[in-house]
Protein backbone atom coordinates (compact mmCIF):
# COMPACT_ATOMS: atom_id res chain seq x y z
CA UNK A 1 0.00 0.00 0.00
CA UNK A 2 1.72 3.42 -0.75
CA UNK A 3 1.40 6.33 1.54
CA UNK A 4 -1.31 8.34 -0.11
CA UNK A 5 -3.43 4.96 -0.20
CA UNK A 6 -3.20 4.97 3.58
CA UNK A 7 -3.71 8.53 3.84
CA UNK A 8 -6.85 8.52 2.29
CA UNK A 9 -7.62 5.46 4.36
CA UNK A 10 -6.74 7.21 7.87
CA UNK A 11 -8.83 10.12 6.09
CA UNK A 12 -11.89 7.90 5.37
CA UNK A 13 -11.96 6.64 8.93
CA UNK A 14 -11.40 9.83 10.54
CA UNK A 15 -13.79 11.61 8.73
CA UNK A 16 -17.19 11.03 10.87
CA UNK A 17 -15.62 11.96 14.19
CA UNK A 18 -13.56 15.46 12.28
CA UNK A 19 -16.60 16.59 9.95
CA UNK A 20 -19.05 15.71 13.01
CA UNK A 21 -16.72 17.74 15.24
CA UNK A 22 -15.92 20.33 12.79
CA UNK A 23 -20.48 20.58 12.20
CA UNK A 24 -20.93 21.47 16.00
CA UNK A 25 -18.36 24.44 15.55
CA UNK A 26 -19.52 26.26 12.45
CA UNK A 27 -23.20 25.08 12.42
CA UNK A 28 -23.55 25.04 8.93
CA UNK A 29 -23.02 21.66 6.87
CA UNK A 30 -20.94 23.12 3.72
CA UNK A 31 -18.80 25.45 5.69
CA UNK A 32 -18.00 22.05 7.64
CA UNK A 33 -17.35 20.19 4.17
CA UNK A 34 -15.35 22.72 2.65
CA UNK A 35 -13.12 23.12 6.18
CA UNK A 36 -12.87 18.57 6.41
CA UNK A 37 -11.71 18.86 2.65
CA UNK A 38 -9.26 21.65 3.14
CA UNK A 39 -7.86 19.69 5.90
CA UNK A 40 -7.44 16.44 4.03
CA UNK A 41 -5.57 18.61 1.37
CA UNK A 42 -3.17 19.49 3.56
CA UNK A 43 -2.92 16.11 5.27
CA UNK A 44 -1.50 14.72 1.66
CA UNK A 45 0.74 17.38 1.19
CA UNK A 46 2.40 17.73 4.48
CA UNK A 47 1.92 13.94 6.02
CA UNK A 48 4.11 12.47 3.93
CA UNK A 49 6.72 14.47 4.51
CA UNK A 50 6.57 14.91 8.13
CA UNK A 51 5.20 11.69 9.20
CA UNK A 52 1.03 10.99 9.95
CA UNK A 53 0.42 12.39 13.58
CA UNK A 54 -0.36 10.61 16.27
CA UNK A 55 -3.75 11.40 16.27
CA UNK A 56 -4.80 12.21 12.75
CA UNK A 57 -8.44 12.47 13.77
CA UNK A 58 -7.83 15.83 15.88
CA UNK A 59 -5.00 17.16 13.63
CA UNK A 60 -7.92 17.11 10.88
CA UNK A 61 -10.09 18.73 13.42
CA UNK A 62 -7.40 21.42 14.75
CA UNK A 63 -6.79 21.82 11.28
CA UNK A 64 -10.05 22.40 9.87
CA UNK A 65 -11.40 24.48 12.09
CA UNK A 66 -8.47 27.20 11.56
CA UNK A 67 -9.15 26.81 7.47
CA UNK A 68 -13.00 27.32 7.98
CA UNK A 69 -12.61 30.09 10.89
CA UNK A 70 -9.96 31.38 7.69
CA UNK A 71 -12.77 30.96 5.26
CA UNK A 72 -15.28 32.94 7.37
CA UNK A 73 -13.21 35.74 7.94
CA UNK A 74 -11.89 35.50 4.42
CA UNK A 75 -15.39 36.07 3.06
CA UNK A 76 -15.67 39.11 4.90
CA UNK A 77 -12.37 40.78 4.83
CA UNK A 78 -10.63 39.03 2.03
CA UNK A 79 -7.51 38.42 4.79
CA UNK A 80 -4.85 36.27 2.87
CA UNK A 81 -4.60 32.73 4.27
CA UNK A 82 -1.70 32.01 7.20
CA UNK A 83 0.88 29.00 6.28
CA UNK A 84 -0.32 26.01 7.16
CA UNK A 85 2.99 25.30 9.02
CA UNK A 86 1.88 28.05 11.23
CA UNK A 87 -0.32 25.07 12.95
CA UNK A 88 0.24 22.05 11.33
CA UNK A 89 2.60 21.28 13.81
CA UNK A 90 2.02 18.30 16.51
CA UNK A 91 2.94 18.92 19.99
CA UNK A 92 1.01 21.39 21.99
CA UNK A 93 -1.96 22.28 19.36
CA UNK A 94 -3.41 18.53 19.30
CA UNK A 95 -3.04 17.64 23.40
CA UNK A 96 -5.46 20.86 23.32
CA UNK A 97 -7.46 19.97 20.93
CA UNK A 98 -7.59 16.16 22.14
CA UNK A 99 -8.15 17.36 25.71
CA UNK A 100 -11.48 18.58 24.15
CA UNK A 101 -12.35 15.82 22.82
CA UNK A 102 -14.12 14.55 25.77
CA UNK A 103 -16.19 11.45 24.58
CA UNK A 104 -20.14 12.85 25.19
CA UNK A 105 -19.24 15.34 22.67
CA UNK A 106 -17.77 13.39 19.80
CA UNK A 107 -20.15 10.77 20.16
CA UNK A 108 -22.60 12.95 20.26
CA UNK A 109 -20.92 14.61 16.82
CA UNK A 110 -21.03 11.10 15.12
CA UNK A 111 -24.32 10.79 15.92
CA UNK A 112 -25.50 14.04 15.05
CA UNK A 113 -23.78 13.79 11.67
CA UNK A 114 -25.50 10.55 10.93
CA UNK A 115 -28.71 11.58 12.29
CA UNK A 116 -29.42 14.74 9.83
CA UNK A 117 -28.92 12.33 7.10
CA UNK A 118 -32.23 10.31 8.55
CA UNK A 119 -34.71 13.45 8.28
CA UNK A 120 -37.96 11.94 7.85
CA UNK A 121 -39.21 13.93 5.06
CA UNK A 122 -36.49 12.69 2.75
CA UNK A 123 -36.98 9.51 0.63
CA UNK A 124 -35.15 6.18 1.47
CA UNK A 125 -32.90 6.68 -1.37
CA UNK A 126 -32.02 10.26 -0.34
CA UNK A 127 -31.07 9.23 3.15
CA UNK A 128 -28.84 6.49 1.99
CA UNK A 129 -26.94 8.96 -0.86
CA UNK A 130 -27.21 11.69 1.75
CA UNK A 131 -25.34 9.16 4.52
CA UNK A 132 -22.61 7.85 1.71
CA UNK A 133 -21.86 11.35 0.74
CA UNK A 134 -21.92 12.69 4.28
CA UNK A 135 -21.00 10.24 6.73
CA UNK A 136 -18.73 7.62 4.22
CA UNK A 137 -17.68 10.90 2.03
CA UNK A 138 -18.59 8.98 -1.31
CA UNK A 139 -17.93 11.42 -4.37
CA UNK A 140 -21.26 11.73 -6.38
CA UNK A 141 -19.78 10.14 -9.18
CA UNK A 142 -18.97 6.91 -7.30
CA UNK A 143 -23.02 6.90 -5.75
CA UNK A 144 -24.38 8.21 -8.82
CA UNK A 145 -22.34 4.91 -10.57
CA UNK A 146 -23.77 3.19 -7.93
CA UNK A 147 -27.54 4.30 -8.18
CA UNK A 148 -27.24 4.07 -12.09
CA UNK A 149 -27.85 7.73 -12.42
CA UNK A 150 -25.87 10.19 -14.04
CA UNK A 151 -23.47 12.43 -12.18
CA UNK A 152 -25.67 15.59 -13.06
CA UNK A 153 -29.05 14.21 -11.66
CA UNK A 154 -27.03 12.47 -8.24
CA UNK A 155 -25.94 16.13 -7.38
CA UNK A 156 -29.16 17.68 -7.76
CA UNK A 157 -30.72 14.91 -6.02
CA UNK A 158 -27.94 15.57 -2.93
CA UNK A 159 -28.20 19.49 -3.22
CA UNK A 160 -31.72 19.18 -2.93
CA UNK A 161 -31.41 16.64 0.11
CA UNK A 162 -29.05 18.96 1.77
CA UNK A 163 -31.08 21.88 1.38
CA UNK A 164 -34.08 19.97 3.11
CA UNK A 165 -32.03 19.16 5.49
CA UNK A 166 -30.36 22.74 6.03
CA UNK A 167 -34.08 24.08 6.20
CA UNK A 168 -35.02 21.37 8.61
CA UNK A 169 -31.98 22.93 10.81
CA UNK A 170 -29.70 20.65 12.74
CA UNK A 171 -29.95 20.07 16.60
CA UNK A 172 -27.40 21.16 17.91
CA UNK A 173 -28.43 21.10 21.82
CA UNK A 174 -26.96 18.25 23.42
CA UNK A 175 -29.58 15.23 22.86
CA UNK A 176 -31.06 14.00 26.25
CA UNK A 177 -31.34 10.10 26.87
CA UNK A 178 -34.81 9.82 25.06
CA UNK A 179 -33.85 11.94 22.26
CA UNK A 180 -30.29 10.27 21.69
CA UNK A 181 -32.30 6.68 22.02
CA UNK A 182 -34.75 8.08 19.33
CA UNK A 183 -31.49 8.90 17.05
CA UNK A 184 -29.83 5.20 17.38
CA UNK A 185 -32.78 3.91 16.34
CA UNK A 186 -33.07 6.03 13.14
CA UNK A 187 -29.87 5.93 12.00
CA UNK A 188 -29.47 2.31 12.70
CA UNK A 189 -32.28 2.02 10.21
CA UNK A 190 -30.89 4.33 7.60
CA UNK A 191 -27.70 2.17 8.05
CA UNK A 192 -29.79 -0.55 7.10
CA UNK A 193 -30.96 0.61 4.71
CA UNK A 194 -27.52 1.43 3.29
CA UNK A 195 -26.76 -2.17 3.83
CA UNK A 196 -29.90 -3.26 1.77
CA UNK A 197 -29.35 -1.13 -1.32
CA UNK A 198 -26.21 -3.02 -1.37
CA UNK A 199 -27.53 -6.39 -0.91
CA UNK A 200 -30.20 -6.13 -2.90
CA UNK A 201 -28.15 -5.37 -5.70
CA UNK A 202 -26.35 -8.51 -5.58
CA UNK A 203 -23.61 -9.00 -8.40
CA UNK A 204 -24.93 -7.01 -10.72
CA UNK A 205 -23.67 -3.35 -9.44
CA UNK A 206 -20.01 -3.54 -7.89
CA UNK A 207 -20.24 -0.13 -6.85
CA UNK A 208 -23.34 -1.02 -4.92
CA UNK A 209 -22.66 -4.25 -3.25
CA UNK A 210 -19.78 -2.43 -1.30
CA UNK A 211 -22.41 -0.62 0.27
CA UNK A 212 -22.92 -3.82 2.65
CA UNK A 213 -19.12 -3.23 3.56
CA UNK A 214 -19.54 0.13 4.51
CA UNK A 215 -22.81 -0.14 6.23
CA UNK A 216 -20.79 -3.06 8.64
CA UNK A 217 -17.92 -0.13 8.64
CA UNK A 218 -20.66 2.67 10.51
CA UNK A 219 -22.58 0.28 12.66
CA UNK A 220 -19.16 -0.89 13.70
CA UNK A 221 -18.18 3.36 14.47
CA UNK A 222 -21.89 3.10 15.89
CA UNK A 223 -21.26 0.59 18.53
CA UNK A 224 -17.45 1.61 19.70
CA UNK A 225 -18.97 5.28 20.82
CA UNK A 226 -22.04 3.42 22.27
CA UNK A 227 -20.66 -0.27 23.50
CA UNK A 228 -23.87 -0.99 25.78
CA UNK A 229 -26.87 -0.96 22.89
CA UNK A 230 -27.86 -4.15 22.83
CA UNK A 231 -29.88 -2.94 19.13
CA UNK A 232 -26.81 -1.81 17.58
CA UNK A 233 -25.43 -5.64 18.88
CA UNK A 234 -28.30 -7.12 16.88
CA UNK A 235 -28.22 -4.86 13.73
CA UNK A 236 -24.05 -5.46 13.09
CA UNK A 237 -24.75 -9.26 13.71
CA UNK A 238 -27.42 -9.14 11.48
CA UNK A 239 -25.66 -7.21 8.87
CA UNK A 240 -22.47 -9.31 9.06
CA UNK A 241 -24.34 -12.85 8.94
CA UNK A 242 -26.28 -11.36 5.94
CA UNK A 243 -22.83 -10.82 4.17
CA UNK A 244 -20.85 -13.61 5.11
CA UNK A 245 -23.23 -15.35 2.45
CA UNK A 246 -21.52 -13.03 -0.16
CA UNK A 247 -20.15 -15.93 -2.12
CA UNK A 248 -22.92 -18.22 -1.89
CA UNK A 249 -25.80 -15.93 -3.03
CA UNK A 250 -25.00 -15.88 -6.52
CA UNK A 251 -23.75 -18.58 -9.20
CA UNK A 252 -21.35 -17.77 -11.86
CA UNK A 253 -24.34 -16.76 -14.58
CA UNK A 254 -24.99 -14.19 -11.87
CA UNK A 255 -28.60 -16.26 -10.93
CA UNK A 256 -29.45 -16.69 -6.76
CA UNK A 257 -28.80 -19.01 -5.08
CA UNK A 258 -31.62 -20.06 -2.38
CA UNK A 259 -30.27 -20.68 1.22
CA UNK A 260 -30.67 -23.91 1.25
CA UNK A 261 -28.96 -24.57 -2.22
CA UNK A 262 -25.66 -22.52 -0.87
CA UNK A 263 -22.45 -24.01 -0.55
CA UNK A 264 -22.24 -23.66 3.14
CA UNK A 265 -17.99 -24.03 3.38
CA UNK A 266 -18.31 -20.76 0.76
CA UNK A 267 -20.15 -18.92 3.87
CA UNK A 268 -17.11 -16.30 5.48
CA UNK A 269 -16.61 -17.78 9.13
CA UNK A 270 -14.83 -14.66 10.65
CA UNK A 271 -17.99 -13.18 9.92
CA UNK A 272 -19.97 -15.43 11.29
CA UNK A 273 -18.07 -16.04 14.46
CA UNK A 274 -17.77 -12.24 14.95
CA UNK A 275 -21.91 -11.87 14.52
CA UNK A 276 -22.33 -14.83 17.13
CA UNK A 277 -19.95 -12.85 19.35
CA UNK A 278 -21.70 -9.72 19.35
CA UNK A 279 -24.69 -12.36 19.51
CA UNK A 280 -24.32 -13.40 22.69
CA UNK A 281 -23.25 -10.17 24.14
CA UNK A 282 -26.41 -8.47 23.15
CA UNK A 283 -28.43 -11.33 24.56
CA UNK A 284 -27.21 -11.14 27.75
CA UNK A 285 -28.75 -7.26 27.97
CA UNK A 286 -31.78 -9.20 28.28
CA UNK A 287 -33.71 -6.09 25.99
CA UNK A 288 -35.17 -7.47 22.99
CA UNK A 289 -35.45 -5.63 19.66
CA UNK A 290 -35.97 -6.48 16.34
CA UNK A 291 -32.26 -6.24 14.85
CA UNK A 292 -31.76 -8.88 17.42
CA UNK A 293 -34.56 -10.99 16.44
CA UNK A 294 -33.81 -11.18 13.16
CA UNK A 295 -30.06 -11.55 14.07
CA UNK A 296 -30.68 -14.65 16.48
CA UNK A 297 -32.88 -16.04 13.14
CA UNK A 298 -29.63 -15.60 11.13
CA UNK A 299 -27.56 -16.89 13.27
CA UNK A 300 -29.92 -20.47 12.81
CA UNK A 301 -29.13 -20.97 9.84
CA UNK A 302 -25.28 -19.84 10.02
CA UNK A 303 -25.35 -22.49 12.80
CA UNK A 304 -26.91 -25.58 10.67
CA UNK A 305 -24.11 -27.22 8.95
CA UNK A 306 -26.68 -28.36 5.99
CA UNK A 307 -29.81 -27.05 5.99
CA UNK A 308 -31.29 -30.14 7.51
CA UNK A 309 -29.68 -29.62 10.51
CA UNK A 310 -31.64 -25.96 10.38
CA UNK A 311 -34.00 -25.51 14.05
CA UNK A 312 -36.88 -23.98 12.55
CA UNK A 313 -38.98 -24.49 15.46
CA UNK A 314 -36.79 -22.00 16.73
CA UNK A 315 -37.19 -19.84 13.85
CA UNK A 316 -40.66 -20.53 14.10
CA UNK A 317 -40.72 -18.76 17.88
CA UNK A 318 -38.15 -16.29 16.85
CA UNK A 319 -40.43 -14.81 13.90
CA UNK A 320 -43.40 -14.79 16.73
CA UNK A 321 -41.68 -12.68 18.78
CA UNK A 322 -40.63 -10.93 15.76
CA UNK A 323 -44.44 -10.12 14.66
CA UNK A 324 -45.22 -9.20 18.48
CA UNK A 325 -42.07 -6.23 18.59
CA UNK A 326 -43.02 -5.23 15.34
CA UNK A 327 -46.14 -6.48 13.96
CA UNK A 328 -45.97 -6.88 9.72
CA UNK A 329 -47.38 -8.97 7.37
CA UNK A 330 -43.71 -9.72 5.97
CA UNK A 331 -43.15 -10.75 9.44
CA UNK A 332 -45.62 -12.87 9.16
CA UNK A 333 -44.87 -14.43 5.36
CA UNK A 334 -41.41 -15.14 6.90
CA UNK A 335 -42.69 -16.98 9.36
CA UNK A 336 -44.52 -19.09 6.95
CA UNK A 337 -41.57 -20.41 5.53
CA UNK A 338 -40.41 -21.84 8.69
CA UNK A 339 -44.27 -23.02 9.33
CA UNK A 340 -44.26 -24.95 5.86
CA UNK A 341 -40.45 -26.98 7.33
CA UNK A 342 -42.34 -27.65 10.28
CA UNK A 343 -46.03 -28.33 9.59
CA UNK A 344 -45.53 -28.33 5.41
CA UNK A 345 -46.90 -25.99 2.78
CA UNK A 346 -50.66 -26.49 3.14
CA UNK A 347 -50.69 -24.52 7.09
CA UNK A 348 -47.96 -22.34 5.56
CA UNK A 349 -50.51 -21.23 2.53
CA UNK A 350 -53.31 -20.75 5.15
CA UNK A 351 -51.08 -18.52 7.33
CA UNK A 352 -50.59 -16.29 4.77
CA UNK A 353 -54.06 -16.37 3.15
CA UNK A 354 -55.16 -13.48 5.00
CA UNK A 355 -51.76 -11.06 4.18
CA UNK A 356 -53.10 -11.41 0.06
CA UNK A 357 -54.26 -8.31 -0.27
CA UNK A 358 -51.85 -5.95 1.93
CA UNK A 359 -48.88 -7.98 0.12
CA UNK A 360 -50.66 -8.38 -3.39
CA UNK A 361 -47.52 -5.77 -4.59
CA UNK A 362 -44.56 -7.60 -3.20
CA UNK A 363 -42.74 -9.62 -4.97
CA UNK A 364 -41.86 -12.02 -2.85
CA UNK A 365 -45.00 -13.04 -1.50
CA UNK A 366 -46.38 -14.55 -5.12
CA UNK A 367 -42.35 -16.12 -5.05
CA UNK A 368 -43.20 -17.61 -1.20
CA UNK A 369 -46.72 -18.37 -2.23
CA UNK A 370 -45.86 -19.74 -5.64
CA UNK A 371 -43.49 -22.49 -4.20
CA UNK A 372 -45.96 -23.25 -1.42
CA UNK A 373 -48.74 -24.10 -4.14
CA UNK A 374 -45.77 -26.11 -6.18
CA UNK A 375 -44.99 -28.09 -3.21
CA UNK A 376 -48.56 -29.21 -3.14
CA UNK A 377 -48.47 -29.63 -7.02
CA UNK A 378 -51.07 -27.17 -7.48
CA UNK A 379 -49.43 -26.16 -10.45
CA UNK A 380 -51.42 -24.00 -12.44
CA UNK A 381 -52.37 -21.93 -9.21
CA UNK A 382 -48.52 -21.92 -8.77
CA UNK A 383 -47.51 -21.07 -11.76
CA UNK A 384 -50.18 -18.04 -11.71
CA UNK A 385 -48.53 -16.79 -8.44
CA UNK A 386 -44.62 -17.28 -10.45
CA UNK A 387 -45.87 -14.99 -13.09
CA UNK A 388 -47.04 -12.21 -11.03
CA UNK A 389 -43.78 -12.35 -8.98
CA UNK A 390 -42.07 -11.82 -12.34
CA UNK A 391 -44.08 -8.49 -12.89
CA UNK A 392 -43.15 -7.65 -9.65
CA UNK A 393 -39.14 -8.47 -9.47
CA UNK A 394 -36.77 -5.83 -8.72
CA UNK A 395 -34.19 -6.79 -10.67
CA UNK A 396 -32.96 -9.22 -13.73
CA UNK A 397 -32.00 -11.94 -10.95
CA UNK A 398 -35.35 -11.98 -9.21
CA UNK A 399 -36.87 -12.59 -12.65
CA UNK A 400 -34.18 -15.17 -13.43
CA UNK A 401 -34.92 -17.10 -10.11
CA UNK A 402 -38.80 -17.35 -10.85
CA UNK A 403 -38.42 -18.24 -14.33
CA UNK A 404 -36.53 -21.35 -12.72
CA UNK A 405 -39.35 -22.06 -10.90
CA UNK A 406 -41.30 -22.12 -13.28
CA UNK A 407 -39.33 -24.51 -15.54
CA UNK A 408 -39.40 -26.69 -12.46
CA UNK A 409 -43.24 -26.83 -12.62
CA UNK A 410 -42.53 -28.34 -16.20
CA UNK A 411 -45.64 -28.18 -18.30
CA UNK A 412 -48.55 -26.71 -16.80
CA UNK A 413 -52.20 -27.09 -18.54
CA UNK A 414 -53.28 -23.27 -19.80
CA UNK A 415 -55.19 -21.90 -17.39
CA UNK A 416 -59.19 -22.04 -18.69
CA UNK A 417 -59.84 -18.50 -20.11
CA UNK B 1 13.43 -16.30 25.74
CA UNK B 2 9.93 -16.23 24.98
CA UNK B 3 8.65 -13.15 23.74
CA UNK B 4 4.87 -12.02 22.75
CA UNK B 5 4.57 -8.81 20.39
CA UNK B 6 1.18 -7.42 20.45
CA UNK B 7 0.66 -5.36 17.28
CA UNK B 8 -1.56 -2.11 18.40
CA UNK B 9 -3.35 -0.03 15.68
CA UNK B 10 -6.01 2.62 15.24
CA UNK B 11 -8.78 0.12 15.09
CA UNK B 12 -11.06 2.65 12.83
CA UNK B 13 -8.39 3.00 9.91
CA UNK B 14 -7.47 -0.66 9.98
CA UNK B 15 -11.54 -1.68 9.18
CA UNK B 16 -11.67 0.52 6.42
CA UNK B 17 -9.38 -1.90 4.46
CA UNK B 18 -10.88 -3.57 1.81
CA UNK B 19 -11.15 -7.47 1.35
CA UNK B 20 -7.87 -7.08 -1.37
CA UNK B 21 -6.18 -4.28 1.05
CA UNK B 22 -6.56 -6.81 4.16
CA UNK B 23 -4.94 -9.97 1.97
CA UNK B 24 -1.90 -7.83 0.59
CA UNK B 25 -1.06 -7.06 3.42
CA UNK B 26 -1.74 -10.49 5.05
CA UNK B 27 0.43 -12.01 2.91
CA UNK B 28 3.29 -9.73 3.08
CA UNK B 29 2.87 -10.87 7.06
CA UNK B 30 3.02 -14.54 6.22
CA UNK B 31 6.64 -14.13 4.20
CA UNK B 32 8.18 -12.10 7.13
CA UNK B 33 7.03 -15.03 9.58
CA UNK B 34 7.87 -17.73 7.26
CA UNK B 35 12.06 -17.69 8.56
CA UNK B 36 10.56 -17.87 12.10
CA UNK B 37 8.35 -20.30 11.79
CA UNK B 38 10.54 -23.11 9.78
CA UNK B 39 12.88 -22.52 12.09
CA UNK B 40 10.35 -23.74 14.91
CA UNK B 41 10.48 -20.65 16.78
CA UNK B 42 7.17 -19.16 16.34
CA UNK B 43 4.46 -19.82 18.69
CA UNK B 44 0.59 -19.47 18.04
CA UNK B 45 -0.39 -16.09 16.03
CA UNK B 46 -3.81 -14.64 16.78
CA UNK B 47 -5.87 -11.62 15.45
CA UNK B 48 -8.00 -10.43 17.41
CA UNK B 49 -11.63 -9.54 16.69
CA UNK B 50 -12.92 -5.64 16.77
CA UNK B 51 -12.98 -4.36 20.63
CA UNK B 52 -16.97 -3.73 19.75
CA UNK B 53 -16.93 -7.69 20.20
CA UNK B 54 -15.01 -7.37 22.99
CA UNK B 55 -16.72 -7.93 27.34
CA UNK B 56 -14.61 -6.76 29.96
CA UNK B 57 -14.87 -8.10 33.66
CA UNK B 58 -14.13 -5.65 36.08
CA UNK B 59 -14.01 -5.93 39.97
CA UNK B 60 -16.98 -5.06 41.28
CA UNK B 61 -18.10 -3.67 44.92
CA UNK B 62 -19.51 -7.16 45.41
CA UNK B 63 -19.56 -8.90 42.48
CA UNK B 64 -17.44 -8.43 39.39
CA UNK B 65 -19.20 -6.34 36.94
CA UNK B 66 -19.47 -7.59 32.96
CA UNK B 67 -18.66 -4.63 30.74
CA UNK B 68 -19.09 -4.36 26.94
CA UNK B 69 -16.29 -3.36 25.14
CA UNK B 70 -12.35 -3.50 25.88
CA UNK B 71 -10.82 -2.68 29.14
CA UNK B 72 -9.30 0.39 28.13
CA UNK B 73 -11.09 2.98 25.86
CA UNK B 74 -8.12 4.10 24.00
CA UNK B 75 -7.18 5.47 20.41
CA UNK B 76 -5.48 2.61 19.47
CA UNK B 77 -6.39 -0.55 20.27
CA UNK B 78 -4.27 -4.17 20.75
CA UNK B 79 -5.63 -5.88 17.61
CA UNK B 80 -3.34 -8.94 17.62
CA UNK B 81 -0.31 -10.97 19.08
CA UNK B 82 2.64 -13.22 18.16
CA UNK B 83 4.40 -15.85 20.04
CA UNK B 84 8.40 -16.46 19.14
CA UNK B 85 10.92 -18.03 20.89
CA UNK B 86 13.90 -15.54 20.43
CA UNK B 87 17.33 -16.20 21.77
CA UNK B 88 17.88 -12.02 22.34
CA UNK B 89 15.76 -9.42 22.41
CA UNK B 90 17.43 -8.17 19.68
CA UNK B 91 15.98 -10.28 17.65
CA UNK B 92 12.64 -9.66 18.84
CA UNK B 93 12.91 -6.47 18.11
CA UNK B 94 13.91 -7.21 14.33
CA UNK B 95 11.35 -9.22 13.99
CA UNK B 96 8.69 -6.94 15.57
CA UNK B 97 10.56 -4.05 12.54
CA UNK B 98 9.75 -6.65 9.59
CA UNK B 99 6.03 -6.75 11.14
CA UNK B 100 5.99 -2.53 10.81
CA UNK B 101 7.43 -2.43 8.07
CA UNK B 102 5.01 -4.27 5.90
CA UNK B 103 2.03 -3.00 8.11
CA UNK B 104 0.84 0.08 7.35
CA UNK B 105 -2.41 -0.34 9.96
CA UNK B 106 0.16 -1.02 13.25
CA UNK B 107 0.94 2.08 15.04
CA UNK B 108 2.86 0.36 17.62
CA UNK B 109 4.44 -3.34 18.93
CA UNK B 110 4.95 -4.01 22.39
CA UNK B 111 7.29 -6.79 22.88
CA UNK B 112 6.93 -9.06 26.20
CA UNK B 113 8.33 -11.48 27.68
CA UNK B 114 6.49 -14.56 28.96
CA UNK B 115 5.87 -17.80 30.78
CA UNK B 116 3.67 -20.77 29.75
CA UNK B 117 1.25 -21.53 32.51
CA UNK B 118 0.60 -24.81 30.59
CA UNK B 119 0.30 -25.41 26.68
CA UNK B 120 -3.75 -25.49 26.93
CA UNK B 121 -5.46 -28.01 25.32
CA UNK B 122 -7.00 -26.24 22.23
CA UNK B 123 -6.88 -27.49 18.98
CA UNK B 124 -6.08 -24.76 16.08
Amino acid sequence: MTDIAWIELALTAARPQALGALLRYFRDLDTAEEAFQEACLRAIRTWPERGAPRDPTAWLIFVGRNSGIDAVRKRAKNDPLPEEEAFSDLSDAEDDIADRLDNSNYRDDILRLMFICCHPDLPNTQQIALALRIVSGLTVPQIARAFLVSEAAMEQRITRAKARVAKAGVPFETPDAAERATRLGMVSSMIYLVFNEGYSAGVNNPDNAAFCEEAIRLARLLLRIFPGEPEIMGLLALMMLQHSRAGARFDGQSQIILLEDQDRSLWDRKLINEALVLLDKAIRHRQPGPYQVQAAISALHARAATPGETDWAEINQLYGLLERLRPSPVVTLNRAVAVSKLDGPEQALELIAPLAERLDGYFYFHGVRGSFLMQLDRKAEAREAFDRAIALANSPAECAHIRQQIDKLGAVPSPVE
Amino acid sequence: MLYAILCYAHEETVFAWSKEEEAAVMDKLMEVQQPLMQAGKLGPVARLMPTTAATTVRKGKDEPLVIDGPFAETKEALLGFYTVDAETLEEAVAFAKQLSSVNPGSSSYEIRPFHVFHPGAIKT
